[in-house]
This record gives C-alpha cells, structure tokens and sequence, in this order.
C-alpha cells in the first residue's frame, strides 16, 4: 500500500484538476469492480457487490489537493497565483512548484533578506506580494509554457524517512485512496459504493453530489487530520498523536458524528488489536460534512490518518497509522448489518 | 556548465564544514591545476603555474561555503532545535525540508505549531526560529543516536533548470562562483600565460570573510579577482539589484581597483562579453573586502553573478552570467605579467 501511496502522492491533483489521478484509480481498481462511473463533476464511483443488495454502504475519499492556479503572469514574465484550498502563506516563501499539464518547473521567491528593511523581515509575506518564477524573460515568453488558469502543486517528492515515517505532498487524501482502494479488493455483506470525491479543499463539492447519487445507508470518510504533535505544544492541544493509532471523529465543525457509531470505532477498534485514538477536537471538517446532510440524512462517521503540518509542501505520517487507519475501515466494513442495529 | 553547478549546488558544506567537501572540490581542480591543497581553515587552493621565473601571481577567490543551520538541542520528543549560521532569512524555513550531518545524513523537515494554535496576533508575523523545530521521525533516545548538538545541518532543495538556461538551486552563493573559476581554468588550460595564477575555494566567508583572509597571506597574491553573486532583479525589487542575464556585473567603488575594473570594462567590450556595472560605496560583502588589506595590501577587482532571491533555497541565475564571468576572468589573467600590459 506504501507504493501505492507514493505514487498517489506524487501526482498532481488540485482541486478542480483531479484528472490524472482519477485516471491512475480507475486504471487500478477497474479489475476489483462491479461497476465504476465518473460523474459530471469528476467523481468515481466505484461499485463492489456484497452479498445483499438490500443497503448501500458508501466510502468517501477525497481524490484533490491543496495548491494554487496561475491568475496572472506580469510583464516581466513572473507569475501570479492564487490559492486553492486553505494554505498558510507563511509556508510558501522559497519553495518549489510544478505548473499545469506539462510540469513546467517553478520557484516562489521574494527579494533578499539583505534587501528587507526591519518591518520586512518581521512580518509574514501574504500570498497576492509572492509570485512564481520559471525563469521566463517575459510575458510573451512565459505563455510558452503555462496558461492562465493552470493548476499548481508544490513539488515535494514522496520519500520515506525516520523511523517508520513517511512525508510528501498530498498526504491528504492520497492515503485515503489507497486505502479505499485497497478495501476495494474484498466483497462484504452490503453493496459497497467508493466515491473517489473531488474538489474536498475548496467546500466537499464533489462529496455532495456523490451522495446525492449513491443515496447510502451508512457512509464512512476516510481522510486525514491534523496532528499537532509537535514540538512547542502543550500536550492536551495535541488533538491526535503519530503512532497512537486511526482517528476516529466524534464532532467537527462540519458534522456531529453519531456517538454510538464512533464509540463502536473506538471500542471495537482498540478491542480487535487495531490501534485507535479518538480525535480530540471539533476543528476542521471533511466529506462527512457534505454527505450526512444528504436528502433525509446518512449515518456518517469518519477515520483519519493523524497528519503533521497538513496543507503545506511536505505533510508528515506514521506508516504504522496507514495500517490501522485500513484495519479499523476493514472492521467496519465488515460489520456494517451489526453497526446499523446498534443504532435503530 | 549546468552539470558543474548542478554538481556544485549538490554540495553540502556550511561555514566551518568546508572540510566537508574539500575532496570533491580538489577533483574539479584536477587537470586544471598543477597543485592543489586544503589549508587550515577549509579553503582550498589550486595552483596554475606558468612556469616563468618571478612570476607575478593572480589569486581569484570564491567562498564554497554555504549559509545553513546548526543542531542546538533535541526535545523530549525527538523534535531537533537549531540556531542559524550565516544571514538566513527565517521566512524560507518553514516547510523546508533539511539534512543533518550527524553520525550518518538524516532526514528532517521544519515544522511549527499548526496555525490554528498560533497566537492569533501573530498570524501576520513571521515565524521566528524558536518557533521552529526540525521534525527527523525519532524518538528522543533514537534521535540522540544519530544526531548531537553542533551537526550541521543543510537545506535539502534539490536543482532544477527553468527556463531560458536559468538555473535554481541552493547556495549558489557563492558555489556559482566556484563554478566560475573552474570554468575559467578550462579557459586557461592550453593558454601560455605570463602569470601563476591561484584559483581559491574560500572557507567561512558567510561568517566573517575569514578563509579568504588566511588564504589571501598564504597566496601573497599581486592581483586579485573576488567572484560572488549579486542581487538579480525580481518582481518585488530592482534597488541595488541587476538584470539576470545581463552578464556579469563589475565591482565599483573605492575598496576595488579601478585600474582593474577599467581594464576588465574595456575587455568586456572588445570581446563582447556581457556586463553591468554595480557601484558600492562602501563594503562589498565580499572576499574582496578582506583580500584588499592583505598583507601591505592587494589589488582587488570583483566580479560578481547576478542571483534571484540570494540566501533562499531557490537561488536562481542565468548559466549565461557564469560563463561571461568565467571568460571575462580568463582574459584578465592573460594579461596580467604580458609586457606592455596596462596593469
């Protein structure tokens, strides 16, 4: 699955722009299906028969990234960017990009430090001060190669590092992928509908139509969350932990998770050896915001891969996490008769 | 060209590591020089004689080391805390991936605290370097294993050429103009010259101009030419700041030779060779600075290579500006010791 992963992650999908991923997944997963469609909007839906036809059980994956889209390109020949998605534009001084189709290679400059005076150098730079430089002596030039509108993704690569850990771009929600993908290659007691989703960053666009379509029983998200970890923060602000597990959402501020469907997650997850930590914040919100509230509603829950430094050029993970994050999805999938009586 | 500064911006030496790498820079000298050596504090000096009695001697200098970081602690966690060595700009660090130099290379990338626990009235300040930390995926007592306090640590940024034979990459302050004096060697290789000429890799010129210094005494050098890199104009400033691919920009001003300066305008124009002139009323920032006052004093010029966004991981230039500085050094050292020469 790791290899999987790697090469997930090193493609490029902004939101807007999921094709060539969506064209690596079907590719993939067209062996393992019943069924598979891609909607108006982009997203795959891939059917896995169960043994009844009687519930529809969705899994939700976000197939985007975060990244920027070229919104102008100046005399000179530099570009301007706007983002997509929510990115900290204190992370962006002196990186690399990649633009549009062709992977024209790009850097994010601003002037010498040398050439700051002392407000400048203090104050963080906002993203409309940045512009992109492939090198181009103009305008004229740099439409050579790039459009207005192209799509931008930084240009870290996936690498494995530390002990057991693995870093790239994309994190978020690439493991996601795999991991649907991965599930996909078994059959369960209820139809299985995997909606490869697109555009999550910019709203849960695709996720919302995708429901809509798949009309489930009970849907599962799996994404990634924010783990704050790291150095300089208080223990109780670390909200998920690397190492510690699968992460299971019980409110965020999109969706208020059934509590017995989440304790079922934790409880039966920590029961059958797979390692499980609640997410203890009610920050952030993915696909289940979106899907919960289609039509009359769907039970909807969420399991996430805890993530360090999400939504900037290189997001962190514990390989260790992916595996519990795909045995605690497994779990539910195959007890979903079980978890739906719990909540009648 | 591209694959010698590739090679170059792949080096890893901050100031006072040079040794680091002294190895691989005495290779690039090989064939080019008849002698070549370390010296004490890191620089390293390739010798072309010409085999003539009395001979005057020319010194070109460029610093091989780079600005970088250094292992100050390790936390409970594992997480690697780290002070700067050399004018790094704090705004480049986060998010950026890195190499420590411990027992063997390791891995990190700089993190923070996510932004959402950031105070809010510092959503628009920079991140300062105590609030960073270096993320390497190890547990405290495995960290300590590998890593100690005092590694070195360089920024990971791999290369890439951009477009119209720009190039980007880290440290090309000054490593481009290392390139540069190799490049002129090539030059110089099947030239009969009237002068021995002593082409110095300077360690620790990002703390001080200090190998440049002791190289400078070594040398006791007749003329000297410093190469380094310049501000190339970007979207957000064109002060003090000069056209990448405008060729290469020669030093003026009252710590550099104006002789020397005239006389490489003058070659530049009789051999079309692209240049600028920068102006500098007072310190260079550069070797220069320090060969100048070597000694009862040496005739110092200064070249030097225009570069986008300097002391960042994407240093960016045009190869065409390291090759007009290479040439335009090459012929300068023709001339020197020629009978009848200006100088």
């Amino acid at each position: 699955m790791i290899k999987n992963i790697e090469k997930l992650c090193n493609i490029c999908g902004v939101s807007g722009d999921e094709d060539k991923v969506r064209e690596y997944i079907i590719n993939k997963i067209t062996p393992l299906c019943d069924d598979i469609r891609t909607d108006s909007m982009g997203n795959v839906i891939a059917l896995k028969k169960g043994a009844s036809s009687d519930k529809k059980i969705m899994i939700a994956v976000h197939m985007d990234e975060v990244g920027f889209i070229v919104s102008e390109i100046t005399d000179k020949g530099f570009i301007k960017f706007q983002s997509v998605g929510g990115i900290d534009p204190r992370v962006l001084v002196s990186k690399r990009v990649v633009i549009g189709d062709k992977r024209i290679k790009g850097v994010i400059g601003m002037k010498a430090v040398h050439l700051q005076n002392k407000s400048e150098r203090e104050k963080a730079v906002a993203e409309n001060k940045l512009t992109i430089d492939i090198g181009a002596k103009s305008k004229k030039d740099a439409l050579k190669w790039i459009e207005i509108g192209d799509y931008i993704s930084f240009a870290t690569e996936f690498e494995q590092f530390g002990n057991g850990f693995i870093k790239g771009k994309a994190l978020d929600n690439r493991v996601g992928c795999a991991v649907a993908m991965e599930l996909l290659k078994e059959r369960y007691d209820y139809d299985l509908y995997v909606c490869f989703t697109v555009q999550e960053e910019i709203g849960l666009r695709g996720a919302t139509v995708a429901a809509y379509a798949v009309e489930p029983d009970i849907a599962l998200v799996i994404e990634t969350t924010t783990a704050s970890d790291v150095s300089g923060t208080d223990e109780h602000q670390y909200v998920v932990r690397l190492n510690h597990g699968a992460a299971v959402t019980l409110m965020d501020s999109r969706t208020i998770v059934d509590k017995r469907l989440a304790a079922w997650l934790y409880e039966n997850g920590n029961k059958k050896g797979i390692k499980t930590q609640y997410k203890e914040s009610n920050a952030g919100g993915n696909d289940a915001g979106a899907i919960h509230l289609s039509k009359e509603g769907v039970k909807t829950c969420a399991i996430s891969l805890p993530c360090r430094y999400l939504h900037s050029p290189v997001t962190v993970a514990a390989k260790d996490d992916v595996n519990s994050v795909y045995e605690l999805s497994r779990l539910f999938l195959q007890n979903t008769k079980s978890i739906m009586k719990i909540m009648r | 060209m591209n694959n010698l500064l590739k090679k170059l911006s792949d080096m890893r030496a901050i100031s006072g590591f040079e040794y680091r790498i002294s190895n691989e820079l005495e290779k690039l000298f090989a064939g080019l020089a008849d002698d070549i050596h370390t010296t004490a504090l890191g620089s390293v000096i390739a010798v072309k004689r010409c085999g003539k009695p009395d001979a005057k001697r020319i010194m070109l200098a460029a610093h091989c080391d780079e600005i970088g970081l250094m292992v100050s602690s390790i936390d409970e966690n594992g997480f690697v805390k780290f002070v700067n060595i050399g004018g790094i700009d704090t705004k480049v660090l986060p998010s950026s991936e890195v190499v420590i130099h411990g027992k063997e290379d390791v891995y990190g990338v700089i993190g923070s605290k996510p932004p959402h626990l950031l105070p809010r009235e510092d959503m628009d300040k920079s991140l300062g370097i105590d609030a960073l930390a270096i993320d390497i995926g190890y547990s405290h007592d495995d960290a300590c294993k590998l890593v100690n306090i005092g590694d070195s640590i360089t920024m990971l940024s791999p290369n890439s050429n951009l477009k119209n034979k720009q190039f980007s990459g880290k440290c090309l302050d000054d490593r481009a103009g290392v390139a540069a004096m190799v490049k002129c060697l090539e030059y110089l290789k099947k030239e009969t010259l009237d002068a021995d000429v002593y082409a110095v890799c300077t360690a620790q010129e990002e703390t001080g101009l200090r190998g440049a210094k002791t190289a400078a005494y070594e040398v006791k050098a007749d003329y000297a030419i410093a190469v380094d890199a310049t501000h190339g104009i970007t979207p957000d400033n064109s002060d003090n700041a000069f056209e990448i691919g405008g060729g290469t920009a020669i030093g003026i001003g009252p710590s550099l030779n104006r002789k020397m300066h005239k006389k490489l305008i003058n070659l530049a124009e009789e051999n079309k060779i692209k240049y600028q002139t920068e102006v500098m009323g007072g310190d260079t920032g550069t070797d220069a600075w320090a060969i100048q006052v070597s000694r009862c004093g040496v005739p110092t010029a200064l070249l030097s290579i225009p570069l986008k966004y300097m002391h960042t991981t994407v240093e960016t230039l045009s190869e065409k500006d390291v090759e007009a500085t290479a040439k335009l050094m090459a012929l300068f050292v023709k001339t020197i010791g020629q009978e009848g020469a200006a100088l």
